[in-house]
């Protein structure tokens, strides 16, 4: 058994090196003063973290937390029929799984501009809408929150779905079989036994797809416009174009506290997800 | 009830793969806007003749080699050990790596980059970019390691080690030929997660070491291009073939 603890060593010097120490540095840089070109100097302060409370900065906070929100309760009704239909597909099931997966592994920055292509003003959607008279101005479907949102669901779609699925496919059919016997519609069915018994792939779910919104980048950066529209993109202009990154770490770090808990609460049935 | 269900998969189903199939049908047109002017191959051929895109393309490739072997053999060990003694901080170490939002991860390597750097005359460049995509790509190896190991039996090992085999004979002639097949899927994920990594990337990389996906951010900033368009084809291609082959790897038992 000797082997095994050895074995452990270089992921864990690995994690260490390049994951705890940057993030130790991140809360350093924190604590410390801006410098005259970037970077960081003493004093040792807690100005950074007064700033997060700045009414501007606040905004840009519940703004990211609205829509991570929506876009995760989107995420949770179109993915659950979804995932009904996948787990009463039979021998389909893998495939039909593994389809929803597949662009999911490929690239998300391609993804992001695939729709780019569909919604800009001389995009395939305005171009179809102009050239059959339906509209005389091209719509503007790109470049804000709606079309913010729309890219967050469509990247983080297969992560509730997956949950989902894993919960409902192992669902006794016996109970469906017992409420039906005992009188009740489908539609009861669904609603006082399926939906929740459905209930822990449904919160593995939202969690799985809240976090990664609530922390989006690309998503915002490229289809809302550039301006800063989310807290990704306040800390990324923080360390590059703004230069004041000890305010920049204080909102990495007060994202990374919101993500510790999520992680806990899935890392105690993270196998049966992952 | 179970035909509306259908209907509403359909939809769906074309809901995530629409984009993706509007997009490869209009890098075969003749024209720069999306309207349909005839059929052309030239973009792919002009993809071809950008030496900015080919350079790219070499950058990211290796980043990617490099990264995917030494994600793949640390994950390997490490998923082995967790297997065997459960260990629990290193587990949860990686799922917080796993779930860290992206720009964190990019901004506090940036910060450990600029920090262990002062003293010495280290800039950033391919090594910095490897290094980080090394970091998150890690827990995606472990991932798919302990996903197989799951279904080994400890039997096998148990044998091994009564028949007078050493540990290490054990895992090296036993076990790692069984995991073969993890070990390549999750060296084809791993590839497909650190040639596809724009947010990290772009915050740690210097000059010199542009990638293929920084290219196309940029591009695709400045507006939708042919060019652009016949490189993402390619790009979706290619790294949907490895995952497929990484899934067909995986369920074999």
């Amino acid at each position: 058994m000797k082997l095994a603890r050895k074995f452990a060593w270089p992921s864990a010097v690995t994690m260490f090196v390049l994951f705890f120490v940057p993030l130790l540095i991140i809360l350093a840089y924190s604590l410390l003063t801006r410098g005259p070109y970037g970077g960081v100097m003493p004093p040792w302060t807690f100005e950074s973290y007064l700033r997060v409370f700045d009414p501007l900065y606040g905004w840009i906070f519940w703004r990211s937390v609205w829509i991570a929100a929506v876009s995760t309760a989107l995420c949770l009704l179109l993915a659950f029929p979804l995932a009904l239909y996948i787990a009463r597909s039979g021998a389909r099931k893998t495939l039909l799984l593994n389809l929803v997966m597949l662009p999911f592994w490929t690239s998300f920055l391609i993804r992001t501009y695939a729709w780019m292509f569909l919604l800009r003003d001389t995009g395939l959607v305005n171009t179809v809408l102009l050239a059959v008279h339906a509209i005389r101005e091209p719509l503007p479907l790109l470049f804000n929150n709606g079309a913010v949102i729309l890219g967050l669901v469509y990247g983080y779609l297969p992560f509730m779905v997956l949950p989902l699925y894993a919960t409902l496919e192992k669902m006794d059919h016996s109970l469906l079989q017992a409420a039906a016997d005992l009188g009740a519609t489908p539609g009861v069915t669904l609603w006082r036994v399926v939906i929740p018994l459905s209930k822990p792939g449904a919160v593995a779910g939202c969690l799985l797809v809240f976090i990664p919104c609530l922390g989006a980048y690309l998503t915002p950066d490229l289809m809302g416009g550039g301006k800063t529209v989310m807290l990704g993109n306040l800390v990324q202009n923080q360390f590059t174009t703004a230069r004041d990154w000890p305010f920049g770490a204080a909102f990495s770090l007060l994202l990374m506290l919101i993500v510790l808990p999520v992680t806990r609460a899935l890392g105690k049935r993270g196998e049966d997800l992952l | 009830m179970r035909r509306l269900l259908a209907v509403y998969a359909g939809i769906a189903y074309l809901f995530l793969y629409a984009p993706l199939a509007v997009l490869a049908v209009f890098s075969f047109n003749a024209s720069k806007i999306a309207v349909w002017q005839g059929f052309t191959l030239q973009w792919y051929g002009s993809v071809f003749h950008n030496s900015a895109l080919l350079e790219g393309t070499l950058n990211s490739l290796v980043i990617a080699g490099v990264a995917t072997i030494a994600s793949t053999i640390i994950g390997t060990l490490a998923g082995y050990a967790i297997w065997k003694r459960r260990m629990p901080w290193l587990t949860n170490s990686l799922y917080l790596s796993l779930l860290s939002p992206e720009i964190v991860t990019g901004v506090s390597l940036l910060a450990f980059f600029a920090w262990a750097f002062r003293f010495g005359h280290v800039q950033l460049g391919m090594h910095t970019v490897i290094l980080a995509h090394i970091s998150f790509s890690l827990a995606y190896v472990v991932i798919v390691i302990l996903a197989r190991l799951r279904t080994f039996d400890p039997a096998l090992e148990e044998a091994g080690l009564d028949l007078g085999a050493t540990e290490w004979e054990v895992f090296r002639r036993i076990t790692v030929p069984m995991l073969l097949p993890g070990i390549v899927a999750a060296a084809l994920l791993c590839f497909t997660v650190s040639f596809d990594d724009y947010v990290i990337t772009s915050l740690v990389a210097g000059v010199n070491s542009e990638t293929l996906p920084m290219m196309i951010y940029a591009m695709a900033r400045k507006g939708v291009s042919p060019e652009v368009n016949a490189l993402s084809v390619m790009i979706t291609v290619g790294l949907g073939t490895l995952i497929l082959l990484a899934g067909k790897l995986e369920q074999r038992t």
